[in-house]
């Protein structure tokens, strides 16, 4: 059974009497361990598909089943529950806490799950780690580079061990050079078995993964799966890996 | 996310916005200050005004006064004895409730003179030793009658500091105190010897003011006639006190009423309702001394069993009186009632206006909160992206107003007593402010109330607020 399954679904706006359809109709599996991109220009509904696939909103049609677990009936409570402990997000504009520390920010997440301080920071500086950050846990998000901020968040994103990670142009407020080591930490993470569903606009991003959505008007346009058609798995980086 | 880190996040929150958070703080601190700070001075004035209560006796203290016949009874006036010994022994053997029973027999118009100076006591009773502890008088010089004087009807005196001012110059005029145990006075032309003395009664107020004027010195250049300015009221409890000169009860018996002096030996009461006094006292016929209390005091044993105890002292009364209802009760509890009415009133005013200042620093909370969370919309956006719940959010705001509340609260309670102590120096000799716990406790419970009130609405709009659209917020 596939990690996540959209069946039929609809989201659908009404502004001044006349009916926007952002989502039309759309049925979607995506399986664990899938490294996939949602690509469409703006307006295309690609945002509000990962609301919707994020558990941040709710679709007005159609069923979603997350992990065995039926979102369209979840309450609000249990939408924050499963945003906190099966999803993890990386947004365009990093969305770090100011106020907080590297560390801090990484443990957010656990704060609201519960967990013990001294496992928090345990967990946390893993996290940290794994993007190899654990040397700027004290400092403050504005202390660091656009990359190094963009990496805490994916941090962030990981260290409830959630069942998908989504990330929201995740390159996009960052210079191509940078912009290419996150994708490639993304590919390592991939790599390594997480489900990672990256939302863009620019096709470039989206050939890093094997498989592509194409949202055009609220309908899936097309559904490329690289392994289904053959081609080579592995992408093709403009920049040299470092590792 | 837990309480305790709730209220760290909230400490930061405040910590990050210095200046902001004093300044909202200041609304809270102002409102407890004033609020713990009239209540002391309310408790204040309640003392001074219960302290003249006590002087005379407190409110255990109760006088029988004669009464007139009542009108079902009057074909039996002739029977009417009025108060005499026998009700005294009569309540000493079967009144329980009730314990210093002292008989007194008082005597207007009476002048007491010496060396070219006259005086009329505004108190001259015959009566037992008892009425020292009834009456809450000490004997600072001297020593009070006992029984031996009474029973040999001894013409010795115990008088207070005003009859003393009058006959001997008081400390003020002459510059030192007089101390006239010894000494001899005529009470209307007959000698008696002074054998003790009470100590000064007087207010917290007047006692303040007057250890004001001693520093201040003698006042210069005064001459002519003196100017009294008059009595003030509440005052009167302490100088009737002063002016009071107690006799034996057998020697005022015997010197005073026996051969009928005739219109001077009316039965008038203490606190000049002399209304009661009854119509057959007077009669001068009998040449007989007139065996007749004008008062019979005791004291309630227990508050409490007030009712229970006049009505014993009505049963025993009643026995004696041969049936006939020529008596009355005279509590002090129309003073006391009085007296929590006036601190009710002064309570009230003062306690709705530091609530209202109170009210104000909480919608000061109240606007800085929701300032706080449109500047924080980001940030509860990505709080709830990554999982936060309604409560959780709804909980760190309200901690936050709470915690603003809570610090400011402390530092109000610390405001009043700054408050109180600036208020004592503006009037050194107004009653003394108490701050009591009662008060704190209130005021600081209080603050807590108005800063959970002041955190809900915003705390509210912020647990609401939808992820998507606070992400979005610039």
């Amino acid at each position: 059974m596939a990690l996540v399954e959209l069946r039929n679904v609809s989201k659908i706006y009404h502004l001044g009497g006349e009916e926007i359809r952002a989502l039309d109709d759309i049925s979607l599996d995506i399986d664990g361990g899938e490294f996939i991109s949602i690509i469409g220009p703006s307006g295309s509904g690609k945002s509000t598909l990962m609301h919707i696939l994020g558990c941040l909103d709710s679709p007005s049609k159609g069923t979603i089943r997350l992990d065995d677990t039926m979102i369209e009936k979840a309450s609000q409570r249990e939408l924050a529950r499963i945003r906190n402990q099966k999803i993890g997000f990386v947004f365009q504009f990093f969305n770090l806490l100011p106020k907080l520390s590297v560390l801090q920010n990484v443990e957010l997440p656990m704060v609201y799950s519960g967990v013990s301080s001294r496992e928090r920071r345990d967990r946390a500086l893993e996290a940290l780690k794994l993007v190899e950050l654990e040397n700027r846990a004290k400092h403050r998000p504005m202390q660091l580079s656009g990359g190094q901020q963009q990496r805490t968040a994916i941090a962030r994103a990981l260290v409830n061990s959630p069942k998908i990670v989504f990330a929201d142009e995740p390159t996009g407020n960052l210079d191509s050079h940078t912009g290419e080591a996150i994708l490639q930490l993304f590919y390592k993470l991939s790599q390594e078995g997480r489900t990672i569903a990256l939302v863009t606009h620019d096709p470039e991003i989206a050939a890093v993964t094997p498989r592509r959505i194409e949202i055009r008007d609220g309908k899936i346009a097309r559904n490329v799966d690289a392994k289904l058609a053959g081609a080579g798995s592995t992408p093709k980086f403009s920049v040299p890996t470092q590792n | 996310m837990n309480f305790l880190s709730a209220i760290s996040v909230g400490l930061k929150e405040i910590w990050a916005n210095k200046f902001r958070s004093m300044l909202t703080m200041l609304g809270i601190v102002l409102g407890v200050g004033s609020l713990v700070a009239q209540s002391a001075l309310v408790k204040g004035l309640e003392n001074g005004m219960k302290e003249a209560l006590i002087a005379i006796g407190g409110l255990e203290k109760v006088y029988i006064t004669p009464q007139a016949i009542p009108t079902w009874q009057q074909h039996r006036k002739d029977q009417a004895v009025g108060n005499t010994m026998n009700d005294i022994y009569a309540l000493q053997r079967s009144a329980p409730l009730v314990h210093l029973v002292t008989p007194e027999m008082q005597t207007r118009e009476v002048t007491v003179t010496r060396a070219g100076k006259a005086f009329n006591p505004w108190h001259f009773v015959g009566t037992w030793p008892a009425a020292l502890e009834l009456n809450q008088h000490v004997v600072e010089h001297g020593r009070m009658f006992n029984a031996v004087d009474d029973e040999e009807a001894r013409s010795v005196c115990v008088i207070g500091t005003g009859t003393r001012d009058a006959l001997f110059g008081s400390p003020e005029e002459i510059g030192r105190e007089i101390i006239p145990v010894g000494e001899y006075v005529n009470i209307n032309n007959q000698r008696f010897r002074i054998i003790g003395m009470f100590e000064h009664y007087e207010s917290e107020m007047d006692r303040k003011a007057r250890e004001q004027a001693l520093e201040r010195g003698p006042e210069p250049g005064q001459s002519g006639p003196t100017r009294k300015r008059g009595r003030t009221s509440g005052r009167g409890a302490f100088e009737w006190k002063n002016n009071t000169v107690y006799i034996p009860l057998k020697t005022m018996w015997l010197k005073f009423r026996a051969g009928a002096v005739g219109g001077g030996t009316g039965t008038g009461t203490t606190a000049g309702s002399s209304t009661t006094a009854s119509v057959s006292a007077s009669a001068g016929i009998d040449t007989a001394p007139d065996p007749r209390l004008s008062t019979v005091y005791f004291k309630v044993i227990d508050l409490d069993q007030m009712n229970n105890a006049l009505q014993q002292v009505k049963n025993v009364l009643t026995h004696t009186h041969n049936g006939i209802e020529d008596f009355a009760f005279n509590t002090q509890e129309n003073w006391s009632e009085n007296i929590t009415t006036a601190i009710r009133n002064a309570r009230l005013s003062g306690g709705i206006i530091a609530a209202i200042s109170l009210l104000v620093g909480g919608v000061g909370i109240m606007n800085i909160m929701l300032a706080s969370i449109t500047e924080r919309v980001r940030e509860i956006g990505i709080r709830k992206a990554i999982g936060a719940t309604f409560l959780d959010v709804f909980v760190q705001i309200l901690v936050e107003s709470v915690v603003i509340a809570v610090i400011g609260g402390l530092a109000g309670l610390l405001a009043s007593k700054g408050l109180v102590e600036l208020l004592s120096l503006v009037s050194p000799t107004g009653n003394t402010p108490v701050m009591t716990v009662d008060a704190m406790l209130l005021a600081f419970g209080f603050s807590v109330c108005v800063g959970i009130l002041a955190g809900i609405i915003p705390a509210f709009k912020a647990a609401r607020l939808n992820p998507i659209q606070a992400l979005r917020y610039e």
